[in-house]
């Protein structure tokens, strides 16, 4: 008699035929060189979004969106049910780690030029899903409906609002009316639950996929040493454990950031109060948010914020399109504008977030 | 036979052009059809996304309190309509009313009272108590609203 779970892969096997899986995942193997390690992030924010299907779809079991409903409830779950500060401290903590693994990842395939022809479509897929998960962070914010949350809310939006033309149908589409009330909150809450991980998902999809179906992405000049001095490694199950070994690591750091640091709750949104002093957006954001305070309100006719959003806007469109505009890196040459580019966005993000953070 | 020839080429291409703008017709008739039904379809989703205009409530004025209980060199956040107003008492006792929405990104405004300024948290923009706007990003005054008082209470009102 064979064992179960022989049984079971013979019964899959007879009607669907797991050969040809088999035997790729058999072929697939890792390159072996000096950036090896870049190729563990993109799997380290595969698992902390994970995470945050996981935690938030437990969050959602106690959580009731509405004005009157929203902050009670988080603090129902972090004071009455049994783990529940955990699971929400799991779920902030892990959304910021998200943030910063995605950051890294996209940085490490930045200046590997790993965006090269023909991985366009990855790439792409990447970026959209980079701002999604901006999207997942803003929408998210406000679901505790506490007094950081709200104004940073009515700031958000009210930069949306900016915008030429269309600034005003999208913030009233985003607050589902003038002013930022209960129903921006069932927005957001349906952002945050439904459309965004829908998007995501198939995005995710996607990009899995491409990377599947096209293998690593080795660095520029690997392709000419000879084949007998490329090392690779298999990727099952050899890279597979290490990337496992990596995420038990990820799940203890996220534990203990959790438990050692509980994500505050801090106070009921009041719409008939003043901001607080030392009121900040969330890091990711710090840079923009900075900035804004240093443009003036008017150059050359156009109002502070509009020219700002309208920068940032083009400097993620071309940071977007980079494989259409990096030819020199698809042809295998080396392009080291893009590089000064990267290295100038690297800069300019750390050096405003940490004045932001400091101010 | 040469001018049967011709003549059934002529009929050929006759043929071949009532064809093609047979073809023609139904590509309209098919395009537009999918336009309307696309337009169907959508029109009322896009209609839906957009929220209905709650009704306001209209208020001229509002009473913020009693003189004797606002402090001088202080200032409240006072609710009209639904919206925030800010009530400023100055050192030498004056009220001031303006709107609390900050004119840069829509923050609610406070008064500070070791700057006598009124001033916004959220990017540090400063406005005078004549609702000026006077340092940081703010683009434009806060508007500014009527104080009455009348006996003892303190009353804001619209400004005509």
């Amino acid at each position: 008699m064979k064992p179960l779970w022989k049984r079971l892969y013979d019964w899959v096997d007879e009607r669907v035929e797991l050969v040809g899986l088999v035997e790729f995942l058999g072929k697939k193997y890792v390159p072996v060189h000096r950036h090896s390690l870049w190729y563990y992030f993109g799997g380290v924010s595969l698992f902390l979004f994970i995470i945050q299907v996981i935690t938030g779809i437990l969050l959602l079991l106690y959580y009731k969106s509405g004005e009157e409903l929203a902050f009670e409830s988080i603090q129902f779950i972090m004071s009455k049910v049994q783990f529940g500060w955990l699971i929400r401290s799991i779920h902030s903590w892990a959304a910021n780690l998200f943030i910063l693994a995605a950051l890294i990842h996209m940085f490490s395939v930045y200046f590997t030029k790993a965006y090269r022809k023909p991985r366009e479509m990855t790439w792409v897929t990447g970026m959209l899903m980079f701002f999604l998960a901006l999207g997942f962070g803003f929408s998210g914010y406000l679901l505790p409906w506490n007094e950081l949350a709200f104004f940073a809310t009515k700031v958000g939006t009210d930069i949306a609002g900016a915008l030429p033309f269309i600034g005003k149908p999208v913030m009233v589409f985003l607050r589902g009316g003038e002013d930022v009330t209960g129903a921006t909150l069932s927005r957001m809450f349906g952002f945050h639950i439904a459309l965004f991980p829908g998007i995501f998902t198939v995005l995710l999809g996607i990009h899995l996929v491409l990377v599947q179906r096209q293998g690593m992405s080795e660095p520029l000049g690997f392709e000419g040493e000879p084949t007998t001095e490329r090392k690779t490694m298999p990727f099952f199950p050899n890279f597979l454990l290490r990337d496992l070994l990596l995420w038990l690591l990820v799940l203890n750091i996220l534990a203990i950031l959790a438990v050692i640091f509980p994500w505050e709750l801090g106070r009921k949104a009041d719409p008939f109060s003043s901001a607080p002093a030392g009121i900040k957006p969330e890091w990711y954001f710090l840079f923009m948010f900075q900035t804004l305070k240093y443009i003036p309100a008017q150059v050359l006719f156009i109002d502070g914020e509009v020219l700002g959003i309208v920068l940032f806007g083009l400097a993620g469109l071309l940071w977007t399109f980079v494989p259409f505009w990096d030819r020199r890196s698809s042809r295998g040459e080396r392009n080291r504008f893009t590089n000064y580019i990267g290295i100038f966005a690297v800069i300019y993000i750390i050096l405003f977030t940490i004045v932001g953070w400091l101010s | 036979m040469i001018g049967n020839i011709e003549s059934d080429m002529a009929n050929e291409s006759r043929i071949a052009s009532t064809d093609e703008s047979k073809r023609d017709f139904l590509k309209y008739v098919l395009g537009g059809g999918i336009i309307a039904w696309l337009a169907a379809v959508l029109y009322p989703v896009l209609a839906y996304l957009n929220p209905p205009k709650q009704g306001e409530v209209e208020v001229s004025s509002v009473k913020a309190g009693k003189v004797k209980d606002i402090e001088k060199d202080s200032g409240t956040i006072v609710r009209f309509g639904n919206k925030p107003v800010i009530l400023v008492r100055a050192s030498s006792g004056e009220f001031r009313a303006f709107s609390a929405t900050c004119t840069h990104l829509d923050c609610t405004v406070q008064y500070r009272k070791d700057l006598g300024v009124i001033w916004c948290a959220c990017h540090n923009g400063k406005y005078d108590l004549a609702g000026r706007n006077i340092a940081g990003p703010p683009p434009r005054p806060l508007d500014e609203f009527k104080v009455i008082v009348q006996d003892e209470d303190v009353l804001i009102s619209k400004k005509a």
